[in-house]
């Protein structure tokens, strides 16, 4: 019950510090995302651990963490939040994560796709 | 030696005596002369002296008895309605196991042949959650309660009566050599005795009778806990005196009434709670039974107020307009009163904490925020193990049940409603209902996120399962491993049944063997026991899927199988990030693959109807459907199901 606790807090911090994730990036924001490698980007997304709170697919969790994709928060400010999280999240300096591996998992939430209509079980 | 029945000991003792000088007297004058100067010089003087133990002449010892004391306890049992004792079996509890499935006729209680002692415990625990009342466990005294100690532990967080017993041989002189030695102890329950409510060691069969009524009162007392006797085996196997036979009574017994929250704190939590803007109601373990939940749905509609529940029991209508559990950190932030119905952390509740490099915390709710407890856990708190959590500041605090206190503080708070504050109630429940409905939306289109993925998304899980069993009278008997809510979030949750929370301790392992002994008890009244069954939790005792085939069990469990110990990763991930390496090896130690584990050959191996690994969410559908006939046909069957992490 105590761990369950503290991840539903890690959500709640990182939630709020994600709220912006469905806004439209502005043009000047955009300019500031590195050219990055999608398909590298997936990969990396695995294997440092990115999906245990957010999913492989970058869906999230509301007990672990907030979806990132699609249309994933502005560049700059994901970046800064991944060096130096409010939240629970663990932070990913630029000693263990570069900048243009970043990239390239940006690339890779950029182009998720949207989720299909309303499945009919969903209804 | 007369015709009168004998306590074993007493004959043995005193043919050894009289065994010892015949023997030592025809055949070792020299031996004897030995011991007795050794008896000259060590034993006070005037004390008798013995001989050495010899065996006496097996043309004197009595073979057979038709009255052991197993017989009575097992009458006792039965009085107190014990239907089941789920054990493995162990011979420090033989004889009292031979009462049981013979004198007893093995009907009510019936034995359970269980794996491990830890899946006894379990099951015993999800059964009480469904029956209301305890069922009874066997074990040794020392290897067999070590194995159940967690499952105990489980209990005792949880608030789950379990009515345990545990074998051992007290007299020492009476044990047989080598292993019943080491199954042997002096204070069997210091084991478990900081997390158990009461236990004892009875002296005699009119002993038994009276702590093992008292057991069973105290365990049904709010708070509910397991109780432990320790059954001492001469007490089960030696034949009853005609002396003790004369005592023999089984008290009668009478359940205390759960305690209620005081007058005047109910009155004043009524006038907070009526006067209050933006009230807040949170449920951890509130409705023990079907009419806490209606008493709970009474409240919230009574004060308009929305309710979150956090999961302890089903509190609350996972559809009802005042179910706002979603959206649990907003209201606690902007509430004036929070009620906290028995919650496990009432603090927590309050306060969020940073699990950083340095730990932080900070309230979240509002400075003159009011806070209300009720809670029988402040009627009963231990000091070693720490799942009392952080203490809370609450301004009034019921020591007392609160299924219990809600019919007062209900009365209460209607004879405070005026008519118009009465409609300024509905207008706050008319936008709490608005809220409520733009919230489920939001929770379909979640849902569709990762909607194909393979690993299979917990939402679409969750959803093809929803499908299959929303036309049954389903129960969601345990939840292991974390589906990220999406059953609560999706399914309709209306009946107390329909789910019960979950392992209280989090000593993983609860899940299979809960689920199993919930099913128990869900079969009598014909309903559907669906459980959701996580990886890690299914390899700590999977034994218990053989106890279900055997005792023909009916439950459908669905893998939620991440192939981890996944809150694990999660924090060695977090220690990686922290310490600024190694960041991709947070699965040495923490993932179950290489190989990946075959859960359905596991169960099939063990007589249960299996299907998976499954991958493709498109065969989720067929695959329920397969597994479904054969839990109605009376069996329980397994679909292993690889899934994204949570």
């Amino acid at each position: 019950m105590t761990r369950f606790f503290i991840f539903i807090a890690a959500v709640a911090c990182a939630g709020s510090a994600m709220a912006g994730q469905n806004a439209p990036a502005s043009q000047n924001a955009a300019s500031q995302v590195p050219a990055g490698n999608a398909a590298n980007g997936r990969k990396l997304f695995a294997t440092i651990g990115c999906y245990q709170c957010h999913g492989y697919e970058a869906q999230g969790s509301t007990a672990t963490g907030p979806r990132l994709a699609p249309r994933p928060l502005p560049f700059p400010a994901l970046s800064r939040y991944v060096r130096r999280p409010a939240g629970q999240m663990p932070p990913y300096t630029a000693k263990v994560l570069s900048d243009m591996e970043l990239a390239d998992i940006y690339a890779f939430l950029q182009s998720a796709p949207a989720p299909p209509a309303t499945p009919a079980l969903l209804k | 030696m007369s015709n009168q029945p004998v306590d074993r000991r007493g004959f043995l003792k005193s043919a050894a005596v009289t065994g010892a000088a015949a023997v030592v007297g025809a055949a070792a004058p020299l031996e004897a002369q030995q011991a007795t100067a050794r008896a000259a010089v060590d034993a006070p003087a005037g004390a008798p002296v013995a001989r050495r133990e010899s065996d006496p002449s097996p043309d004197l010892e009595p073979v057979t008895t038709d009255a052991p004391g197993g017989d009575f306890m097992v009458d006792v049992l039965k009085s107190l309605q014990i239907e089941y004792v789920a054990a493995n079996p162990g011979s420090s509890f033989r004889g009292i196991h031979e009462s049981i499935i013979t004198y007893g006729g093995n009907k009510a209680p019936e034995f359970l042949t269980c794996c491990h002692e830890e899946s006894s415990i379990a099951m015993a625990h999800g059964y009480a959650k469904v029956e209301g009342k305890p069922m009874g466990v066997l074990v040794h005294g020392t290897v067999g309660l070590q194995h159940a100690a967690m499952a105990i532990y489980n209990a005792y967080c949880d608030r789950v009566p379990v009515y345990v017993m545990a074998g051992n041989t007290l007299d020492a002189t009476m044990r047989r050599p080598g292993v019943e030695w080491a199954h042997s102890v002096q204070d069997a329950a210091a084991l478990v005795r900081d997390f158990t409510k009461w236990d004892d060691l009875p002296w005699s069969l009119p002993h038994f009778a009276e702590s093992a009524v008292r057991a069973y009162k105290i365990a049904m007392t709010p708070p509910m806990m397991p109780v432990l006797l320790v059954l001492d085996g001469g007490l089960q196997e030696d034949p009853v005196t005609p002396e003790i036979k004369q005592r023999l009574r089984i008290p009668r017994l009478t359940l205390t009434a759960p305690p209620q929250g005081e007058s005047g704190a109910v009155a004043e939590a009524a006038r907070l709670l009526t006067s209050a803007t933006n009230p807040v109601i949170i449920a951890d373990r509130a409705a023990r039974t079907a009419q806490g939940m209606k008493l709970l749905v009474e409240l919230a509609e009574t004060l308009q107020a929305p309710v979150v529940d956090q999961g302890g029991r089903m509190n609350f209508p996972s559809q009802h307009p005042l179910n706002h559990s979603d959206s649990a950190r907003q209201l606690v932030a902007n509430a004036d009163v929070i009620l906290g119905l028995e919650l496990t952390d009432f603090w927590g509740t309050v306060d969020a904490f940073r699990d950083s490099l340095v730990r932080t915390s900070r309230s979240v709710i509002k400075p003159g925020t009011k806070l209300i407890s009720v809670s029988a856990g402040d009627l009963y708190t231990k000091s070693n193990y720490q799942d009392f959590q952080r203490y809370p500041e609450v301004d009034i605090a019921m020591a007392a049940d609160a299924e219990a206190t809600l019919p007062s503080l209900i009365e209460a708070a209607k004879r405070l409603l005026t008519d118009d504050r009465r409609r300024t109630l509905q207008d706050r429940g008319k936008k709490l209902a608005e809220s409520r409905s733009a919230s489920r939306d939001r929770i379909r289109a979640d849902a569709a996120y990762a909607w194909d993925a393979s690993p299979i998304s917990t939402a679409r899980l969750s959803a093809e399962l929803w499908a299959q069993i929303k036309s049954e009278d389903w129960s969601l008997v345990a939840e292991s491993g974390n589906v990220s809510g999406w059953p609560m979030r999706l399914w309709n949750f209306d009946q107390h049944h329909q789910f019960l929370g979950g392992s209280g301790g989090a000593g993983v392992g609860y899940g299979a063997p809960a689920a199993v002994g919930a099913a128990l008890a869900n079969k009598k009244r014909g309903r559907f026991s669906v459980t959701i069954q996580g990886d890690g939790d299914f390899m700590y005792a999977p034994g218990v899927w053989w106890t279900a085939a055997h005792h023909q069990i009916p439950l459908l469990a669905v893998m939620h199988n991440n192939r981890a110990y996944h809150q694990e990763v999660m924090h060695l991930q977090r220690m990686a990030g922290r310490h600024e390496r190694g960041i991709a090896r947070a699965g040495i130690g923490t993932t179950l693959t290489n190989p990946n584990i075959d859960y359905a050959k596991i169960a099939q191996g063990m007589g249960v109807y299996a299907e998976g690994p499954i991958t493709n969410p498109n065969d989720l559908g067929p695959a329920f459907k397969r597994a479904i006939a054969v839990v109605k046909r009376g069996e329980p069957a397994l679909v292993d199901v690889v899934t994204q992490p949570r």
